[in-house]
């Protein structure tokens, strides 16, 4: 039987247990003789640890014990990198607990196990600690001065510049006969989750085994530190992840709680579990984007792109964290995007500040640099009278140049191709979605006290992250199969979008795919996880080898079993036969498992363009979006109803961040914004007319299914898109966005500063 | 604190101490985990249950507060043969990926459609707008409320 479940919009298989309300997260466990652990968290952003004194906690009945970095032995453990682990890196990777000083406000200092986290809480406030406050760095300024270190013994508060290059720039802008040098800055804001995180641990003396629930993104890879960290050898850690309340790259990196929480339960040998409250999310999870940049580009007058360099300046916050320098790589390798720039020179210098440590938000540096770019391409379209448009097109990567070098980063030499694309295709596709020709007409126009603009972007979007990924392949009883996978599930669906590959691939009906298990690491021999938009293809063509494994399998199998040559084995729906009509039913072959992998460095490049149709109120500085249209080219397509949920949920994030989502610091590294009524979120109201039209192709070709990572694109382009459109509509203002967020009050002060300076 | 009132149709009695939420007293006491804890500070909406029929936000309740009520939560709202209509409307429009704010999602939705079945997309967005889900960007939630409607109409009199 030949299958077409990929392509198909298959509604999900999670989703029976979820409208139920029968999903299982990590705070619905509750093993009997749990200790419930809650953590004392710095309220200073910077100083010396003189002393902590538990003793009156320890007097509450119901507190069962208080953990300092004192019960960790000489020192606490470090939290390697896991991305871009770099020797320049390891003086400011962080410890589990904070031992001699403080970083940053809401690093843990104690963790209180308690009969509740009521019980745990109140213990909280009978624990003494001294600090000795030094001053907070919060700033690059105050990063660049020195003045204060983070970390004495590295000297600085600048750990490392990458860089992008290639060709020359210096020559190129040299003979330029066209320049422009602009400065822009994108907020803090973070990869927020609506489940925070949680960690249960269970130590099994007796068997000698630890079991960490809670785990999600990279279950293997945090089993290996934990493991390193806790002296047991990896096979004595089950990593079990539960449903996850959403990834978005933050969640599920190795955090100190992921540490501690182990740590805890084989200290008292009793089962822990500690899940994060908001307020402990807004501090402790990863923050994300806070980046200025300083950017030339260099072109003819006619719009030929013939440089691009600067410098950019990312802020670490306190500690360099697993993933912590992906997001400003990424800025420098992104900054030229889809577009064909021979000669590049682009800094990307990282400093720490005593603020949260940052990782990685979906689409990591992406937005932030296709924020600066594509304002910068506007601002020099205008200046020299050219069709934006037409200015980006002459510009675009061509098709016929696939694959294309991208610029080479150091340090670790990393350098990337785009694999495919027809560029010109997906913006043509936008621009009559949105009926830009049409709509040019409002530009710029005042109607019923708005101001109208329009703007398009575009955009490249990276996946597939190597080097591997594993999937097995077993038979039933009842020939149904089970299908394991060493990636993880963050909400995107996978057990659905890997029952269609595996169903495809094994010419069975869907229901024959009885489970998907992910995640755990009991379940393959080795997984790679969730990130960079790697799962389906990663994942999904290790299935494909799996398969493929399994039915090589059966047909040695069934060659013994009926005297014939296995190639000439067929393997049908039920049953398995010889060419002489001989046949056995498929579910006899219950019991053969086999794993399958998939080995690849190369990325997949999703593509598209973005368009957008805004309104903006001059009196109030607020925008509404009229349409907004999101084109993107992703390769196969498995399953077009999660893949516009990918879409447009990253694209209501992306516009989250432009519009709304700050994380604020004082000067003393305060954050102001602790609780979801100062942290704006993008609500049901805020964004109703999006749409999101995918393409495929162009499939991919460095991967058998074809497939490219689809889950970010949504984002890339939403900053510097609405950003050109506000310009636009602002344009009787001459107000030009250069920071973001564009929130009213910003807004509402470009134009009055304009206004001022007109009168 | 003895605490006596209805859940899901049955009525409980719990022994709470009164600074105990109504969530947690849900979720921990009674172990109805379907209902979740997004933010402890009524935002966000994902811990959303009816109360009488209104939906409330159970994290800014005390359980003993719920003393004589009659409180309804996602796992009152669904049964074991079949999804309900609302439930297959957010699996149709594909209204849910993480299925964290799922639950808060359909009771607020609920409560909504058995008030107003008429409702239009702008009413659904304003409701909507007290439950914050980070995955699906809402326009495929607004869907599936506004398809669902039908199923919440009272049978329109006799056919001629």
């Amino acid at each position: 039987m030949r299958n077409t479940f990929i392509g198909a919009p298959i509604e999900r298989r999670e989703d029976l247990r979820f409208v139920r309300g029968r999903g299982q997260y990590v705070d619905d466990l509750a093993p009997a003789g749990l200790l419930h652990a809650v953590i004392l968290r710095s309220a200073v952003a910077h100083g010396r640890i003189r002393a902590i004194d538990a003793s009156a906690a320890m007097k509450i009945p119901g507190v069962y014990a208080v953990i300092t970095a004192r019960d960790m032995g000489e020192r606490p453990p470090i939290i390697p990198m896991r991305l871009q682990p770099l020797p320049d890196f390891k003086p400011f990777e962080q410890p589990v607990i904070a031992a001699d000083k403080v970083r940053y406000v809401g690093e843990p200092i104690a963790v209180v196990l308690a009969d509740s986290a009521a019980l745990g809480e109140d213990a909280l406030e009978a624990i003494a600690v001294d600090i000795e406050p030094l001053p907070a760095v919060t700033d690059r300024a105050g990063a660049e001065s020195g003045a204060s270190l983070l970390f004495e013994p590295a000297g600085s508060n600048l750990p490392l510049t990458f860089r992008a290059e290639r060709g020359d720039a210096a020559a190129a802008f040299q003979g330029a006969p066209y320049r422009r040098r602009e400065r822009f800055k994108v907020q803090r804001h973070y990869g927020l989750t609506m489940e925070p995180r949680g960690v249960l641990a269970e130590w099994d003396a007796a068997a000698g085994i630890l079991r960490v629930f809670g785990a999600a993104k990279v279950p293997f890879f945090n089993r290996r530190i934990l493991a390193a960290q806790i002296g047991l050898p990896e096979a004595a850690i089950d990593m079990v992840e539960n449903d996850v309340g959403g990834g978005f790259g933050a969640r599920g990196e190795f955090y100190p709680e992921d540490f501690l929480i182990p740590f805890a339960a084989r200290h008292v040998g009793r089962p822990v579990k500690w899940i994060e409250d908001r307020r402990e999310n807004l501090m402790a999870m990863n923050h994300a984007r806070e980046a200025e940049a300083d950017v030339e580009i260099a072109c003819t007058r006619e719009g030929k792109i013939l440089g691009l360099r600067g410098h950019t300046f990312t802020d670490m916050g306190a500690y360099m964290r697993t993933n912590g320098a992906v997001g400003s790589r990424n800025i420098a390798q992104f900054m030229s995007g889809p577009y064909r720039i021979e000669h590049i020179d682009i800094d990307v210098t990282l400093f720490m500040t005593n603020k949260t440590p940052v990782g990685t938000y979906r689409g990591p540096g992406r937005f932030e640099t296709d924020f600066f770019r594509e304002r910068l391409l506007d601002l020099v379209a205008k200046e020299l009278r050219l069709d934006p448009i037409g200015f980006r097109r002459r510009n675009l990567v061509a098709d016929a140049e696939m694959p294309y070098r991208l610029a080479t980063i150091t340090p670790f030499e990393s350098k990337d191709e785009l694999d495919s694309g027809d560029y010109q295709v997906t913006l043509d596709r936008c621009l009559a979605e949105i009926g830009w020709n049409e709509k040019q007409k409002l530009q710029g126009q005042l109607i019923d006290g708005r101001y109208h603009g329009l703007a398009l972007g575009c955009f490249i979007e990276g996946g597939a992250a190597g080097p591997k990924e594993s999937a097995k392949v077993a038979l039933n009883d009842d020939a149904t199969f089970t299908v394991s996978m060493g990636s993880s599930a963050v909400g995107q669906g996978v057990e659905t979008v890997f029952a269609q590959i595996a169903a495809d691939a094994l010419e069975v009906p869907l229901e024959r795919i009885r489970e998907v298990l992910h995640g755990s690491t009991a379940y393959v021999s080795d997984g790679y996880g969730a990130y960079h938009s790697r799962s389906v293809v990663m994942g999904g063509s290790a299935l494909l080898d799996a398969v493929e494994k399994f039915r090589a399998a059966v047909r040695t199998e069934a060659g013994t079993r009926l005297g014939c040559a296995a190639e000439a084995v067929r393997i049908g729906d039920d049953e398995v036969s010889s060419p002489d009509g001989r046949a056995l039913p498929l579910a006899d072959f219950a019991g053969i498992a086999v794993e399958g992998a998939f080995f690849n460095k190369k990325h997949t490049w999703t593509y598209g363009t973005h368009a957008a149709h805004v309104t903006v109120d001059a009196k109030t500085g607020r925008v509404e979006i009229v349409d907004y249209v999101a084109v993107e080219d992703v390769g196969r397509i498995i399953n077009p109803l999660t893949l516009k949920g990918q879409v447009i949920g990253s694209l209501v994030q992306g516009l989250g961040g432009t519009f709304l989502e700050h994380l604020v610091y004082d000067e003393h590294g305060q954050l102001l914004t602790g609780s979801l009524m100062d942290y704006l979120l993008p609500t049901a109201s805020d964004f109703p007319n999006l749409r999101s039209i995918a393409t495929d192709e162009k499939p991919s070709p460095i991967n058998p299914l074809g497939a490219k990572g689809a889950g970010e694109g949504g984002m890339i382009a939403a900053g510097g898109v609405m950003a050109n459109a506000v310009a636009n509509a602002l344009a009787a203002f001459g107000v030009e966005p250069r920071e973001l967020p564009l929130s009213p009050p910003r807004l509402w002060e470009l134009i009055n500063v304009k206004r001022a300076a007109a009168e | 604190m003895a605490t006596k009132f209805e859940v899901n149709g049955k009525t409980v009695e719990v022994a709470v101490e009164p600074r105990m939420t109504l969530v947690d007293c849900l979720r921990h006491v009674l172990r109805l985990t379907g209902t979740h804890v997004g933010c402890e500070h009524g935002v966000c909406g994902a811990c959303t249950v009816l109360l009488d029929g209104e939906a409330v936000r159970s994290c800014l309740m005390l359980a003993v507060q719920a003393e004589g009520h009659s409180v309804t939560t996602i796992e009152g709202l669904s049964n074991d043969d079949d999804l309900t209509p609302l439930q297959k409307s957010f699996r149709k429009h594909h209204a849910l990926q993480c299925g964290f704010c799922t639950p808060g999602m359909i009771t607020t939705a609920h409560a909504l459609l058995s008030e107003e079945p008429d409702c239009d997309a702008d009413r659904v967005r304003e409701v909507l707008s007290g439950n914050l889900c980070r995955c699906t960007g809402y326009i495929s939630i607004v869907e599936a409320v506004l398809d669902a409607r039908s199923a919440y109409r009272k049978p329109q009199g006799e056919p001629r």
